[in-house]
């Protein structure tokens, strides 16, 4: 199997994560939207040395993806493949920080090493809400979300287009990669000049499948305009509740260092 | 009711790179016929079918829907009564759920959201997919989009039905299914396919194209008996009409046909049984 | 690359989020005014198209790896600036929500980095200009890479300025500007080249699609230096009055909540200003409760009364704590949903 297949069974997998109908999958999709954003926002917003304070907000991830009744070890390997990303970059800190700032008797800890690991924090939390976001609420619904919230028609309307054709067109990526992983022997025909005009002709089968599509829609009658769909409006008591428990813990936890209390407490009998 | 007539008036067409698509094309197809378009590949079938939905113009000669002469002006009404259904259901399905889709023709028809919700309903119900409607139309097999392709082109409530290649790419049972569908429809039907079983089940009127222009126009089975017409337009006699002791004339459950199909005593057995 | 969650403040990814939400909400209007309907489900299934392209593999020349289309340029000459440039916003939001590439706060910054400048600055003004008219093979190779590389180049200095600004990692300006330009012209040169095969294609295939592009010009167009010229306006005024807000305390968003709730009003354990800040930042559990540095041990002491070793030692203690109550949560809630 090619990694290509694999990526694109990764994708469907994702997506059908959010057929599922739980607790956290009923909820109203703007307030699952707003939530993970002020989520972000709390995280991102702490210091660079800051780890510990940090910690409480895995608890949004692992309720969400516990009642979403998400695999977990899917969840952590697609993890595994962003972290590196966010690291590569936080990794250099150890190199231009080396002020000390903690220090557990005679190990002196670098700035560096805190924030590198502050950024490794971040990257799981930021990531994994990304993630799970999707899981619960599906892609369709967070664009009809977002349209409600004020996202311009067409830009909604188009991103539709590409989430639905996306399964289509990686399908068909897929058989063409296949057809020349099978013909091109060791690195021959990868080349940029094959590449070139492989990725040519998925082209114009693509522009050709717009045309069709266009036709398809002008014979049921479009003229130029989408009319808005009905979708529920009303926001539920479960709705508001998640939207302000959520928010008023991530506000709590981000002013109040909760575990430097519980450290505190247990820790009161050292000197 | 004679107003549910289609009817090509000496249509050319001329793609802007110069080649001819259709040469003097006409023909007319009245109300409650089940008329089937063959040819070969590049005959013109498609070209043909986006004139009668008003996609393309003709570059010459006319169409008539029901009363009303195709142009730019009555687009609207002409597609609100033929209903066309693409050969491939991912072109046709592009929005977010079944619901979604089935009711993009309604609501741009601009029919209030009840309506909307009933016609809907009925359109799947029609086409056995009242289950899928929530669905997604890409986690859907083969045969359920090309059925709620179908529904969605229902739920417009079209007097017309166009369909291009239905039973292409299905496996047995979906085809077998899709047929009996189809054949329960009242509507006029215009199909175009390759699956010429398939035609000869569904269709009383044959009309072939051979390199855009009108070969042949008349009762099915008679197209398919003869054999030098078949012949010069790259086409093949139906299978259950080959006469080949495995697969006829058992095979064929539409009884009215059977004593028509007369033996080749001449003709070798070239086909094989591995379909 | 991409700009992660983890390496942005909220004030870097909240202006850039602004101004690509303006420019999404500025394209999208532009599209719809053209004409030609046509357009609607191009560019969603061009969008779709990028996304499928970057599946596949090429091998680079002279080297053992391998690399894939980036696509923004493509977009640009395909569909013209304003609808590529909702086409690669929209590839990006795909890609931060089911890959957690990049991230959705950092969003903005990617719009920006990779949607924006092929988009607005590389397409209309180096390659449209070089390419000319008639269009002629030698030209639009050319012309192609070019301008792929101008815009990574762009791209990778919006990367670095915004990685900076934010201040969360902790390499310096020009360490990484030497980092990341050089990558950079490289992966602008394949992508270029690769670019320009791919429109080289659809040139000899079918001309009259990149006619179409290049003549496009929506109605009551304006100029593109308006559009440019407003994009940085926008941007430095939002950066500008945001960075204000946080030099005026410490956290743009800390200071705005801290307001809210009152805790500014809490009463300080002491009189001066410089002590009153100090209370603020125990309270909003910064690195203050572990930084000693020798300066301020002294204040330290005072304010929390607690040993620096014991600080630590919580910390830690107190973080084990909480994710073992994090885990502790996830278990319980799978036990109660069997």
């Amino acid at each position: 199997m090619l990694a290509i297949d694999g990526s694109t069974l990764d994708f469907k997998r994702l997506d059908r994560l959010a057929l599922q109908n739980t607790v956290i999958h009923r909820i109203d999709a703007r307030v699952k939207v707003v939530t993970t954003i002020v989520f972000i926002i709390c995280v991102v917003s702490f210091d660079r040395y800051t780890i510990a304070a940090m910690l409480p907000f895995l608890s949004f991830p692992i309720v969400l993806s516990v009642l979403g009744n998400l695999p977990p070890g899917y969840l952590l390997r697609k993890l595994l493949l962003v972290i590196p990303f966010a690291l590569a970059i936080g990794l250099f800190n150890p190199l231009f920080d080396r002020q000390v700032v903690l220090r557990f008797g005679e190990l002196n800890v670098w700035g560096g090493w805190v924030s590198c690991a502050s950024i490794l924090l971040r990257a799981i939390l930021t990531a994994s809400t990304a993630i799970i976001l999707v899981a619960v609420t599906g892609f369709p619904a967070i664009c009809a979300a977002l349209q409600k919230l004020g996202m311009p028609q067409v830009f909604a309307i188009q991103l539709q287009f590409l989430y639905r054709y996306i399964f289509v067109l990686t399908d068909e990526a897929v058989r063409v990669a296949r057809s020349r992983q099978l013909r091109s022997f060791g690195r021959r025909g990868l080349g940029l000049h094959q590449f070139g005009s492989l990725i040519g002709h998925l082209l114009l089968r693509t522009w050709e499948r717009a045309e069709r599509i266009h036709m398809a829609m002008l014979s049921r009658g479009f003229q130029g305009e989408f009319q808005a769909t009905w979708g529920k409006g009303r926001l539920g008591r479960d709705d508001l509740f998640f939207i302000s428990g959520w928010s008023a813990l991530f506000v709590f936890f981000r002013f109040y260092n909760l575990p430097q209390f519980l450290g505190n407490l247990m820790t009161w009998r050292i000197p | 009711m004679s107003h549910h007539i289609v009817e090509a008036r000496h249509l050319h067409h001329i793609y802007p790179d110069g080649t001819t698509a259709l040469k003097d094309v006409s023909f007319r197809v009245h109300h409650g016929e089940s008329v089937a378009i063959i040819g070969a590949n590049g005959a013109g079938k498609s070209t043909l079918l986006l004139h009668l939905n008003g996609y393309l113009g003709a570059t010459s000669g006319e169409v008539v829907v029901g009363d009303l002469t195709v142009s730019k002006k009555n687009l609207v009404d002409v597609r609100r009564t033929v209903g066309m259904v693409f050969q491939d259901p991912d072109d046709q399905l592009f929005m977010p759920t079944v619901f979604d889709d089935v009711a993009f023709g309604p609501m741009n028809m601009g029919l209030p959201k009840s309506e909307v919700e009933r016609r809907v309903k009925d359109a799947l119900d029609r086409v056995g997919a009242q289950n899928l409607t929530d669905r997604p139309p890409y986690h859907l097999s083969g045969g359920e989009k090309k059925r709620v392709a179908i529904a969605s082109v229902l739920s417009m409530l079209p007097e017309i039905l166009i369909l291009d290649e239905p039973t292409s790419g299905l496996d047995p049972c979906a085809r077998r299914q899709l047929m009996a569908m189809l054949r329960a429809f009242h509507h006029t039907r215009i199909i175009t396919s390759h699956d010429l079983d398939m035609v000869m089940e569904l269709c009383e009127r044959t009309i072939v194209l051979h390199e855009g222009q009108v070969m042949a126009d008349g009762p099915t089975l008679e197209i398919f008996r003869d054999e030098s017409l078949l012949d010069r337009c790259c086409l093949e006699k139906p299978f259950a009409m080959q006469n080949c002791p495995n697969c006829s004339p058992k095979t064929i459950d539409n009884p009215a046909q059977k004593p028509l199909i007369v033996p080749h005593p001449d003709k070798p057995h070239h086909h094989s049984h591995n379909r | 690359m991409h700009m992660a969650d983890a390496l942005i403040s909220p004030t870097v990814g909240g202006v850039l989020w602004t101004v690509s939400a303006g420019t999404i909400a500025y394209c999208s209007n532009r599209v719809k005014q053209e004409i030609n309907d046509r357009k609607i489900p191009l560019m969603g299934v061009f969008g779709a198209f990028v996304f499928a392209a970057q599946m596949i593999n090429f091998a680079i020349p002279a080297t053992g790896s391998s690399g894939h289309l980036g696509g923004g340029l493509l977009l640009a000459i395909l569909l013209g600036p304003h609808a590529a440039f909702l086409s690669i916003a929209s590839v990006l939001m795909v890609q931060a929500l089911f890959f957690a590439d990049g991230g959705l706060l950092a969003l903005g910054c990617n719009i920006i980095n990779l949607g924006f400048f092929p988009a607005f600055i590389a397409y209309p003004w180096i390659y449209k200009r070089l390419v000319g008219r008639p269009l002629k093979p030698s030209r639009i190779f050319f012309a192609a890479v070019v301008s792929a590389v101008i815009g990574l180049q762009l791209g990778a200095l919006g990367v670095v300025l915004q990685t900076v600004a934010s201040g969360v990692a902790a390499l310096p300006f020009s360490s990484f500007l030497m980092l990341m330009q050089p990558i950079h012209l490289a992966i602008g040169i394949i992508e270029g080249i690769v670019t320009a095969f791919v429109v080289l294609f659809v040139y000899r295939a079918r001309p009259e699609i990149l006619d179409a592009a290049l003549r496009s010009q929506p109605i009551g167009q304006l100029p593109q230096r308006t559009i440019v010229v407003t994009f940085l306006v926008a941007s430095f005024t939002l950066a500008g009055g945001l960075s204000w807000l946080a030099s005026e305390s410490p956290d743009g968003l800390e200071w705005s909540i801290a307001k809210l709730t009152g805790a500014e009003e809490l009463p300080p354990p002491s009189s001066t200003e410089h002590v009153r800040a100090s209370a603020l930042q125990d309270k909003t559990a910064i690195m203050r409760d572990y930084a000693f540095p020798p300066d301020n041990e002294n204040e330290n002491l005072s304010a929390g009364q607690t040993a620096p070793l014991s600080t630590s030692v919580a910390g830690v203690v107190g973080g084990m704590v909480t994710l073992m109550m994090c885990a502790m949560i996830g278990l319980l809630l799978r036990k109660c949903r069997k």
